[in-house]
């Protein structure tokens, strides 16, 4: 849990998220305002088309915000340079590299590439840093193998551990747990909740695992259609948030188990 | 952390074996001139008969320079182009490089015509093609520069390039359809490509213009490196997308451009040579596949081109359907064997 004295990475205030095309609006959620702070592991969730990855882009800098404002140690993103934010954040992203024919070695290396001279040369901090990366994901033993060869698991893991190589007080991942079997979904979280109290780190990841989200976050950003809310997981069950996350046609959240069961 | 390999030996055992292509080549021909002949003539020396050292250092030495600079500059940018469009199949002539430079020529050579006798003897001296094929290729890369900074998909890009290569095939054939025999085969001529008959001059201006174009592609090799990533993720990483996919433009226009204005299009080392050096360097960094696609390209190419001389023989077959039917065969060979192209 974060303490008080923990400084803020992410300052977000009365955002309004979106597309704007010529003169046109095209908001598709407003209203949303938190701050985050180091050490804390924040899970967002949401039905599928509600805004969970254009919020995502908005907070990686890749979008601009409609309206409000997206502060980043306090700065907003227009006054970082390209490699600054690239210092600031890491993004763990859905789509796959486009290259399968790296080592996983080579892979994890290119996150030091913010840091890298212009041949990309590792410095001794850099091999210190990609091996740590290496270490805390578990992906030594992959470090010789093609991207091709490994699993969706595995694959995940030398994902987050490019990141983590990347050295960023915020790391943003976009749905890190598709494609993967239950163990391998509890695993990455679990992985994410140790890299943010071990390594200090704020991770803000969107997924589809509501229970376990709520399990292992320290934070949770509910985008239902009545809004977006803020707050520990235990006090937006009592407040009733994951209610409003589907349609009740189908399924219902329970709140004593914290989990959704299918109605009868 | 494990170090990574340096393949230092295989760099070696690349230069020696472009050396060894390099005195094959020019020794196989019409004439047959023993390996011993042309190293005392390449160091200096008298070759024992003098019509030899004409033929060496006037004649096939250029067309070998041409074959190392041509084949490691196609080779290099067919790399550039797949990793900037992360597609296996693109080539260095994706953007319509060729079939400006064809349109350039089309132009010139069918179009001489028009100006009767004398003028059209002057438009097609060796120099005029070489400027008219420059200039073709110019101005499809210019409009293909001007279209990269309206759109953000750099997938768009390789349809422009072959919606120009679709626009430039149909001028030509328009073009042809109203030429005369003569210059339908002078044009065809010049699409088989050619190696030789290039002056020292012009083999100066065409290392000038490699030169720069491997100087300037190794410098991006960080850069290329983090694309491989795919765009969004090279963006994370501080990178310049801009920049970068001007640069590659510029950079593959260098050479490819240079290289077909010199000698003609010539198909197939671009695309196939990067897929076989991925077979020996097992790797994905540039700081190391640039170098080593640049000298395999140079190798197949004189090799092609000591196939097309048909030793023994008075005939020289068109190199660009050596480099065919040499490169297809080794693209279907990997396909077969790999199941698929990675890059």
């Amino acid at each position: 849990m974060a303490s008080e004295e923990q400084h803020t990475i992410l300052d977000v205030h009365a955002l309004a998220i979106g597309y704007a095309l010529k003169k046109d609006k095209n908001v598709i959620a407003e209203g949303i305002s938190f701050s985050l702070k180091q050490g804390t592991l924040v899970g967002l969730v949401g039905a599928n088309g509600i805004g969970k990855s254009t919020l995502l882009r908005t907070l990686s800098g890749m979008q601009p915000p409609l309206e409000g404002s997206v502060l980043l140690q306090g700065e907003p993103f227009k006054s970082y340079s390209v490699l600054g934010l690239a210092a600031q954040l890491s993004v763990v992203l859905t789509e796959t590299p486009a290259s399968k024919n790296l080592t996983v070695q080579e892979l994890i290396s290119l996150g030091r590439q913010p840091y890298t001279n212009w041949m990309g040369r590792l410095s001794e901090i850099d091999i210190k840093v990609v091996n740590e990366a290496m270490e805390v994901t578990d992906t030594n033993s992959l470090s010789r193998r093609k991207c091709f060869e490994l699993s969706d698991g595995q694959l995940q893991r030398v994902y987050i551990a490019r990141a983590l190589a990347q050295d960023t007080p915020l790391i943003l991942l976009d749905e890190p747990t598709t494609h993967l079997d239950l163990y391998h979904r509890a695993y990455v979280l679990q992985l994410l909740k140790r890299l943010a109290t071990e390594k200090n780190k704020c991770i803000l990841f969107s997924t589809h695992e509501i229970d376990l989200a709520i399990q292992l976050s320290d934070l949770m950003v509910v985008m239902s259609s009545d809004g977006t809310f803020v707050d520990q997981p235990c006090n937006l069950i009592t407040a009733g948030r994951f209610d409003a996350l589907f349609p009740k046609d189908v399924i219902r959240f329970d709140p004593k188990t914290g989990r959704f069961g299918s109605i009868k | 952390m494990e170090r990574l390999k340096t393949y230092r030996v295989s760099f070696l055992f690349l230069i020696l074996l472009l050396f060894a292509a390099l005195l094959i080549n020019i020794s196989f021909g019409s004439v047959a001139i023993p390996i011993d002949e042309i190293v005392t003539t390449l160091i200096g020396g008298e070759a024992s008969k003098s019509s030899w050292h004409f033929i060496i250092l006037d004649y096939r030495l250029p067309k070998a320079v041409v074959a190392v600079l041509a084949g490691g500059g196609l080779a290099v940018s067919g790399l550039l182009m797949q990793t900037l469009f992360r597609n296996p199949l693109a080539g260095p002539f994706v953007l319509g490089i060729s079939s400006g430079a064809s349109l350039g020529v089309a132009l010139l050579i069918l179009g001489a015509g028009a100006f009767g006798g004398y003028v059209s003897g002057l438009l097609l001296s060796q120099w005029s093609l070489v400027l008219a094929a420059a200039m073709g290729s110019f101005l499809v890369l210019l409009t293909v520069l001007v279209v990269t900074f309206r759109i953000k998909d750099t997938m768009a890009i390789l349809i422009i390039g072959l919606m120009f290569g679709s626009i430039t095939a149909a001028v030509v054939a328009v073009l042809s359809y109203f030429s005369n025999a003569e210059q339908l085969q002078q044009y065809i001529f010049w699409s088989f490509g050619s190696l030789g008959n290039q002056s020292w001059q012009g083999v100066a201006m065409l290392s000038l213009f490699c030169g720069g174009g491997f100087l300037l592609s190794f410098l991006r090799s960080k850069s290329l490196n983090a694309l491989l990533l795919g765009e969004n993720y090279a963006k994370s990483m501080g990178l310049h997308l801009k920049r970068t996919t001007f640069w590659i433009i510029i950079i593959t226009s260098i050479l490819a451009g240079s290289i077909t204005a010199f000698v003609g299009p010539i198909a197939f080392v671009g695309l196939a040579v990067p897929h076989l050096t991925r077979q020996w360097f097992t790797t994905s960094n540039h700081f190391t596949l640039i170098p080593a696609v640049m000298l395999c390209g140079s190798i197949l190419m004189l090799i092609c081109d000591t196939i097309a001389q048909l030793p023994f023989s008075e005939y020289t077959l068109p190199i660009n359907a050596i480099t065919s039917l040499v490169g297809a065969p080794v693209v279907i060979w990997l396909l077969v064997r790999k199941r698929k192209l990675l890059f």
